[in-house]
């Protein structure tokens, strides 16, 4: 049951009696910088171990240390994994942001807090255990220095003990987040069963939730989906990788590395069969990326939406002289700076018409980190096939966040390297090469790369005809034009086609893409049980859209375009595919405050847009997490 | 040291190739300008150090400069990039493919302003590139505006004042930590060849920049980069002479009025003293000789700084011997123990 339907009357012994088994949220409010991460990591892979879908999300600040942070662990029975709403036990730890967090609670939720903080007065209806973290952390770390960072793990104890995580479980997490530090385990360890003894001794079991062994993630693993994209791109084949630090891309490349300098390191020689260059800014990484692969290389960037508006006249320029590229957008909140750290879907237009003149790139869109992991080598292959840019559009909630998913599998197809010139090409081409002939008549040309020994060419972003020779000759612009146009549609045959799932009678169609899939999911299960409505539901997973796209809108009198920005992006990217009837059957559902899409924001939505619910009097924001007045950068 | 070299016919040169594929398109900049008599020496030199075009990839930004590199090497691949960024993309092409020669063409503008961060970058990573400013103090293509290598004082066609002083590219490089800096004149032939023919033997970024005036929008009295104040201002540092290693040549010099280098590929540097205690390897004389000479309104030419020593950018980053850009899949893809592996430490 969920803990919504808890009355706000009942009692905390009758909620003793109720049992809410694997299905509950949990949030632990920190100061960034106390080393809570490592405390949550453990907690959500304990869960994960003991078989239970489960997620966690991390909304952190623009900031190293000192501002709140809070972490939201999802435990689900039937795999619902995107963000929920509500919070169902909290562990408040930081007191600049206790009290806000727990008058924000649903009633009938539990709160572990530090005691000092004096929470138990704020309400009647919530259970409430105190916890003396500063007395119980001082015995089992006799360091002063470090107790700051240990005394998180007290809470992991705590928890072990209230929701019944295994013990055992929890040790075996530590240890495997932890690696080889064995200073840090031993304390780390002492911490936890610190935790738990005095919840065993000191706290009686109140609330509701408990967590019970189940068999769901057997085999799984946990990453992240800047990993599993660094990933991809390493068994890719990308060989060049130039970049520069920004929220949320970093870990990107980051990882790149990492997994490049083991693995892609020639056993023999010991040295590398790729280049990593930080770059001086956006522009430059781009510029690098261009270079590369005009040169022949298969060479990515990583980025996020300022990036990207950097970026635009070399997008323009790869577009315009055929030179492929594949930049990883990883969405935060814009515009201009926005919210570095919190997520979006927002660079949608930004990215598919990027840059000035008539440009469109292709755009791949994951909504897992499994797709992160596949779509990285689809976009090298389409990149180079098409000899454009392709756009992998990630977001912050994917990009950090930590997600279940079944292990990568080997790639079942070797890499594509797209059309080379070759001499039998050229003879078709009458014996003289021309390196936007368009022979094939799908708008793809043949490309030589320097050093191969083929007819040279000059890549350029100004006007050039069909042997690539400048010219501003308006037949010439306008073929060339045209024939860019025809490759876009050869590229709907080549990009990921959409996920569809139809209910037979079903009214409403939804449309969604990327990291609103998960909350979408959980939505239409919410509709059927609790509304008896049936939905349809097309996953776009790339752009230029494939023909499912009109014949799904063209099935359903009502479409819902579930998107994580203010203007209806993608919907206005869909509505120049249709016609004016068309159009009128899209509706918008969307969600712009920063945190990740959840489920009940959508029912809600679409129950009012239905004429099934009352609209909401005032827009209620649930959960004020953010620091606020205080100058984060 | 000597080479073996294909007999060549009467006009081929050492690696049996004709002047044909050394040549670029028709021109299509002013009769007279500058730029043009650089192409010809880049052609000249290229071809005389038996560079083969195929192996060769031309670089530019935006403007009169960057046009120019569709006129030499007609053979070669040609890449003309975005304003000021072509430093971006000649350094993912020479680290897609190392084995590649990489000449890239700039002007003022293009490096001195909007391009200015990628050159700093640029001259920090020691790329193999030889990097040339065609350097008129002005945009061309926009019909005669000032740009930052301008000097104080130099006066504009319309009549406009220069009040800002100029960067000098050079000194600037020198400061980045470039391995060879230099300064010609398009119309200094002898010495613009040699310079370049040494740019090809250096390991690293060869900047060059090349004083190179505009006739249509600075040519006239009142300005700095005219062809009359710059042949009047040209301060030669000495003879430049240049010995590739090919050519089994030994050279009487006097140790006491010339410099010696050897450069990468052991071909040697003559560089006559303009002082007696002028040392080219010693970047700061050579940035005091750039204070000094600009002081005095003139432009010091000829090989300023090298270092023929330091690893360049490739070097730096380790990478294996063949192009990346041509590696086969099972070098560049990890096999199935790799990912076997990587899941696990996932679980």
């Amino acid at each position: 049951m969920p803990a919504s339907d808890v009355a706000v009357q009942e009692t905390a012994s009758q909620a003793a009696t109720r049992r809410v088994v694997n299905d509950f949220s949990i949030q632990v409010a920190t100061v960034n910088g106390s080393g809570s991460q490592t405390a949550n990591l453990v907690l959500l892979r304990s869960i994960f171990q003991m078989g239970v879908p489960v997620s966690g999300k991390n909304l952190f600040p623009s900031n190293i240390a000192g501002l709140p942070t809070w972490y939201t662990i999802r435990a689900n029975q039937d795999g619902w994994i995107g963000r929920k709403k509500e919070i169902d036990f909290l562990v408040a730890m930081n007191a600049e942001t206790a009290k806000e967090d727990v008058l924000t609670l649903e009633a009938g939720a539990a709160v572990v807090y530090d005691e000092p903080l004096k929470l138990k007065e704020l309400r009647g209806d919530l259970v409430f255990y105190p916890v003396p973290f500063d007395k119980l952390v001082a015995p089992v770390c006799p360091d002063a220095k470090l107790r700051r960072l240990v005394r998180n793990m007290i809470y992991d104890g705590i928890l072990s003990r209230l929701l019944n995580a295994d013990m055992g479980q929890m040790e075996k997490a530590l240890r495997k987040q932890l690696g080889k530090k064995t200073k840090a385990i031993e304390l780390n360890l002492n911490a936890l069963k610190a935790g738990y003894e005095f919840a065993s001794q000191h706290l009686e079991k109140r609330d509701p939730f408990w967590l019970e062994p189940m068999d769901k993630t057997g085999g799984m693993i946990l990453v992240e989906g800047n990993a599993a994209g660094a990933l991809g791109c390493v068994m890719a084949g990308c060989t060049v990788v130039a970049w520069y630090p920004i929220t949320p891309s970093s870990s990107l490349p980051e990882a790149i590395i990492g997994y490049m300098r083991k693995y892609r390191t020639d056993k023999a020689t010991g040295k590398a069969t790729f280049a990593i260059v930080q770059a001086e800014d956006e522009i430059a990484a781009l510029g690098m990326v261009l270079g590369a692969s005009w040169a022949g290389a298969r060479a990515m960037t990583s980025t996020s939406g300022p990036g990207i508006s950097l970026m635009s006249e070399f997008a323009g320029l790869s577009y315009y002289a055929e030179v492929p590229g594949v930049i990883f957008d990883i969405q935060r909140v814009g515009p201009s700076t926005g919210l570095p750290t919190r997520t979006a879907q927002g660079d949608i237009t930004l990215a598919a018409l990027n840059s000035h003149g008539d440009t469109k790139h292709v755009l791949l869109i994951p909504a897992s980190v499994d797709e992160c992991y596949q779509m990285a080598m689809d976009a090298f292959d389409l990149a180079e096939r098409l000899q454009t840019l392709v756009f992998v559009m990630s977001d912050l909630d994917l990009g950090m966040n930590t997600w279940m998913s079944d292990p990568f599998p080997y790639p079942t197809r070797s890499i594509d390297r797209g059309k080379l010139l070759t001499p039998e090409v050229v003879k078709r081409m009458g014996g003289q090469f021309g390196r936007y002939l368009d022979i094939d008549g799908d708008g793809i040309p043949y490309r030589s790369i320097p050093g191969d020994g083929m007819p040279a060419y000059f890549a350029r972003g100004s006007g050039h005809n069909a042997r690539g020779q400048y010219s501003e000759r308006p037949d010439d612009y306008q073929n060339n034009l045209d024939r860019l146009a025809r490759k876009f549609e050869t590229a709907k045959t080549l990009v990921p086609k959409p996920i569809l799932d139809e209910q037979p009678g079903a009214d409403i169609g939804f449309v969604a893409f990327g990291t609103s899939h998960w909350a979408v999911e959980e939505s239409r299960d919410q509709l059927a049980r609790e509304n008896g409505l049936k939905t349809s539901y097309l996953r776009l997973r790339a752009y230029p859209f494939t023909p499912e796209l009109v014949a799904f809108i063209e099935r359903y009198p009502r479409i819902y375009v579930v998107e994580q920005n203010r203007d209806a992006q993608m919907l206005s990217l869909i509505k120049m595919d249709l016609t004016s009837a068309q159009s009128g059957r899209c509706r918008s559902v969307l969600h712009y405050n920063g945190l990740p899409i959840d489920a009940r924001s959508i029912t809600d939505d679409v129950l009012v847009q239905e004429g099934l619910k009352a609209p909401e009097a005032q827009h209620v924001v649930e959960f004020a997490g953010g620091a606020a007045g205080v100058g984060g950068e | 040291m000597s080479v073996t070299t294909p007999q060549p016919g009467k006009k081929a040169n050492r690696i049996g190739l004709e002047m044909q594929p050394y040549r670029g398109g028709k021109t299509t900049l002013c009769a007279g300008c500058g730029h043009n008599a650089i192409s010809e020496r880049i052609i000249d030199a290229f071809f005389e150090m038996g560079v083969d075009p195929n192996q060769v990839i031309k670089l530019s930004g935006i403007g009169c400069s960057s046009k120019s590199p569709a006129y030499f090497l007609g053979g070669a691949h040609g890449f003309n990039a975005v304003h000021g960024r072509m430093p971006s993309v000649g350094t993912g092409a020479m680290l897609a493919n190392r084995k590649m020669i990489a000449i890239g063409v700039s002007g003022d503008g293009d490096t001195g302003a909007i391009g200015i961060g990628q050159f700093v970058h640029l001259m920090r990573r020691n790329l193999p590139i030889i990097y040339i400013i065609e350097d008129n103090g002005c945009y061309g293509l926009t019909k005669g505006q000032f740009s930052p290598t301008a000097d104080l004082g130099s006066k504009l066609k319309t009549g406009v004042i220069n009040d800002l002083p100029p960067i000098d590219t050079c000194a600037l490089a020198i400061e980045l930590g470039a391995t060879f800096v230099a300064r010609s004149f398009s119309g200094d032939k002898k010495q613009l060849l040699s310079i370049l023919k040494a740019s090809l033997s250096h390991r690293g970024t060869s900047m060059i920049d090349v004083l190179s005036p505009c006739v249509t929008f600075n040519d006239h009295d009142g300005s700095t980069k005219s062809y009359a104040y710059v042949k009047d201002h040209d301060e030669p540092l000495g003879e430049v002479s240049f010995v590739p290693f090919f050519e089994d040549i030994s050279v009487e010099y006097d140790a006491g009025t010339s410099k010696e280098v050897t450069l990468h590929d052991g071909s040697r540097l003559y560089l006559k003293k303009v002082a007696e205690d002028y040392d080219p390897t010693d970047r700061i004389a050579a940035m005091r000789l750039l204070h000094e000479t600009s002081r005095r309104g003139e432009f010091a030419t000829g090989v300023l700084y090298i270092e023929p020593d330091r690893d360049d950018f490739i070097e730096l980053l380790n990478l294996v011997d063949e192009p990346l850009a041509t590696l086969p899949v099972e070098r560049i893809r990890p096999d199935q123990a790799a990912l076997d592996e990587i899941n696990e430490s996932l679980r």
